[in-house]
């Protein structure tokens, strides 16, 4: 096992984890200001990725998709806030999981009925296409690069609004103390709104960022928000610091569990051993890591509510 | 006292009209096809239920001069759910035939339930070796082939072009370690690793990773469905495609390549049927269903078409009279239909017996799709490696 692999590894762990985070992010502000448990936040991800190619096919140019497909997700997330999210807040958590769970198989539907069952053909455009060698021995996929790089810069821009601006105040204080935000007389309708459709646009850019590399079809999203909703326990709820750390560590563990802990377990057991055990005990790492996490801070690494 | 006569008068009215109900039965062909039409893998289904419609169509929806009735269900991926839609066929439409089943799982619990009810199953996909060998049953058919042939004459295919080691790749559930065991059982050469990912996974870079470090003679995989499509992508990405040579089963195919297109180009794959394989009745099913519904068939619809023609088959060998379960049964035995992959004779547990040829995806028509054409013969009248454990002569 060389040091180029276990640094590819590395990036291919960072990766995932800046995609995770772009989820993360919505989910846990939701989550934390609106105490609103959005299960078709997969389905914003999956939109997100149809809009992007839909939109890219349409006019022949990826920029021009991306734009508007982020601002598809982003008009598609304030009309299901203000639709059918609305009378929610006030319901408990069972309420609002049984309510997005049907927004789920609605998208899923809505979907396939507009663009069929069979996945999309998505590609990425040729300039973005391609490998770069970081080191010698080290060829990176170019895309994956770029996915890097505007999932940092989101998270750097999510840390400027929160941290720097008035809106970023108001969220944070609304995570902290929601009754309060409203007494004071902040419009608290249109903050939710805001936060919403924000969290929906986040999850639409992993959507359509994920989407020439994984599948386009019906149920994209699903898969992801599984491995979200760990991110975002691990992470604490409702802080966007946590949200990163949790998507780092979880998209770290995941990679490299699934690249070296074969390897690994083979020079303590028998390779018959570490072939059947290897990859179950790959694929429930990241629970198992939750559940580790949760012994020690039942609220997450960085809480937000402090 | 009132509500007495109520009651007997309801039970009086609803037993004559229960005794009127089977009395029409007799006059049609009733066929109950189950296979997923929701969900992500709904896709497999449309063009199952596409095939058959076809199928019907190119019958005169007529068989032996009695009208054809198909009642469709959706198993959703789940062995339950199917047998409760399999029960419900034989007991409320009271179906003369059930077909279809994607999935070995469904299918180990729809068969039994329909053989038990004394109706013959024709499966068109699935094809676990337990039907194939200790349960097998004479009111069991299958359309389609065992479920290890394919990698068979896949490993067989490595072994033979002197391919002295292999990486190998499968979802970790039942149908991923059959493939590779299939695989293992003709190809003989070192395996460099077997690496079994997480079924559903959409992300291979680390194992991609992995692969590349390891420098392999050639890469074997099985990934269905969207995992296929995902695989693909970023194998084509990551350069390897001209690095390492990539053969797969069930992994390319005419559903997936529209949403590939160029990644699956140089594809290996092995089956017992193609879109170019030429005979009468193929050329046909082909033409017809890319006339009418736009797309390229693929085998699944070949599988279900072939499962109504040996239906109708079995229904004009005992001239309609659909309670003579055995001159059916003897009938469908002889195999004597046009069926899309040309002539071919079953064997003793109802498997058929037939070629497997080698598929190479090549570009296709300029500004189409890339399409899978026939490279070679891997197997003649090939017998599955299950057969002899069925009772049955």
């Amino acid at each position: 096992m060389n040091f180029v692999l276990v640094l590819e590894q590395t990036l291919n762990g960072l990766q995932l984890g800046v995609t995770l985070f772009l989820m993360a992010a919505g989910l846990t502000l939701v989550f934390g200001i609106m105490n609103l448990v959005n299960l078709a936040h997969g389905s914003f991800y999956m939109v997100g990725a149809y809009l992007a190619t839909y939109f890219t096919q349409l006019t022949g140019s990826y920029l021009l998709g991306v734009v508007l497909g982020l601002a598809g997700t982003l008009a598609v997330g304030v009309a299901v806030e203000f639709v059918a999210l609305r009378t929610l807040y006030e319901r408990e958590h069972l309420d609002q999981v049984l309510a997005t769970f049907g927004l789920i198989l609605f998208f899923n539907e809505l979907v396939a009925m507009v663009w069929g069952r069979a996945a999309l053909y998505t590609s990425i455009p040729d300039y973005l296409s391609g490998h770069v060698d970081l080191l010698p021995g080290l060829r990176y996929p170019l895309y994956r690069l770029v996915i890097i790089a505007v999932g940092l810069a989101v998270a750097g821009l999510l840390w400027f609004v929160v941290a720097r601006t008035r809106l970023g105040m108001l969220i944070r204080a609304g995570a902290s103390n929601r009754a309060m935000v409203s007494a004071l007389g902040v419009n608290i309708r249109l903050l939710y709104t805001i936060v919403f459709g924000f969290g929906a646009a986040l999850a639409g850019l992993a959507g359509l960022m994920a989407g020439p590399i994984y599948v386009v079809q019906p149920g994209m999203g699903e898969l992801i928000l599984i491995e979200v909703l760990v991110v975002i326990v691990i992470g604490g709820i409702g802080s966007i610091r946590g949200a990163l750390a949790g998507a780092l560590i979880v998209g770290m563990v995941d990679t490299l569990g699934r690249a070296f802990l074969k390897p690994a377990l083979a020079t303590v057991l028998s390779p018959a051993a570490a072939q059947a055990a290897g990859p179950a005990l790959a694929s429930m790492l990241i629970y198992l890591l939750m559940a580790a996490v949760l012994a020690f801070k039942p609220q997450g690494l960085f809480p937000a509510r402090l | 006292m009132m509500d007495k006569t109520l009651r007997t008068l309801t039970m009086g009215i609803a037993a004559v009209l229960l005794a009127a109900g089977p009395a029409a039965a007799q006059q049609k062909v009733k066929i109950g096809f189950i296979t997923t039409l929701s969900g992500p893998q709904g896709v497999i289904g449309e063009y199952m239920k596409n095939s058959v419609e076809l199928a019907l169509d190119h019958l005169g929806r007529k068989m032996a001069g009695l009208d054809v009735e198909v009642t469709y269900g959706d198993d959703q991926v789940k062995p339950d759910v199917g047998k409760q839609v399999a029960e419900e066929m034989l007991k409320k439409q009271q179906v003369d035939f059930v077909a279809g089943i994607i999935w070995s799982n469904v299918m180990l619990a729809v068969a039994p339930t329909v053989t038990d009810a004394g109706k013959i199953m024709v499966g068109t996909n699935a094809g676990p070796h337990e039907l194939a060998g200790k349960q097998c049953s004479e009111l069991f058919f299958t359309t389609s082939w065992q479920n290890d042939d394919t990698p068979e004459a896949l490993g067989k295919v490595m072994q033979d072009q002197g391919i002295t080691d292999v990486y190998v790749m499968a979802p970790n559930y039942a149908a991923g370690k059959d493939m590779v065991n299939g695989f293992k059982r003709s190809y003989k050469g070192r395996i460099v690793d077997e690496v079994y990912t997480r079924l559903g996974q959409t992300d291979y870079q680390a194992e991609l990773s992995q692969l590349r470090a390891k420098n392999p003679k050639a890469v074997f995989v099985f990934y269905p469905g969207g995992m296929g499509i995902s695989f693909l992508r970023q194998y084509s990405e990551a350069g390897l495609r001209g690095q390492f040579p990539l053969y797969s089963v069930y992994t390319v195919d005419e559903i997936s390549i529209p949403a590939v297109k160029h990644a699956a180009l140089g594809q290996y794959e092995t089956r017992y049927w193609s879109p170019d394989l030429k005979n009468p009745a193929n050329q046909k099913y082909v033409s017809d269903y890319r006339k009418r519904y736009g797309k390229m068939p693929v085998f699944y619809g070949a599988q279900s078409y072939d499962g109504i023609l040996l239906i109708d088959s079995a229904v004009r060998a005992v001239k309609g009279n659909l309670a003579d379960k055995k001159g059916m049964i003897a009938a469908m035995r002889k195999a004597d239909f046009a069926s899309t992959r040309g002539k071919f004779s079953y064997n003793t547990n109802h498997f058929p017996i037939q070629n497997f040829y080698l598929l190479k995806t090549v570009a296709g028509p300029a500004g189409q799709d890339p399409v899978m054409e026939i490279q070679k013969t891997v197997f003649t009248n090939h017998k599955d490696s299950y057969y002899k454990e069925c009772g049955m002569k």
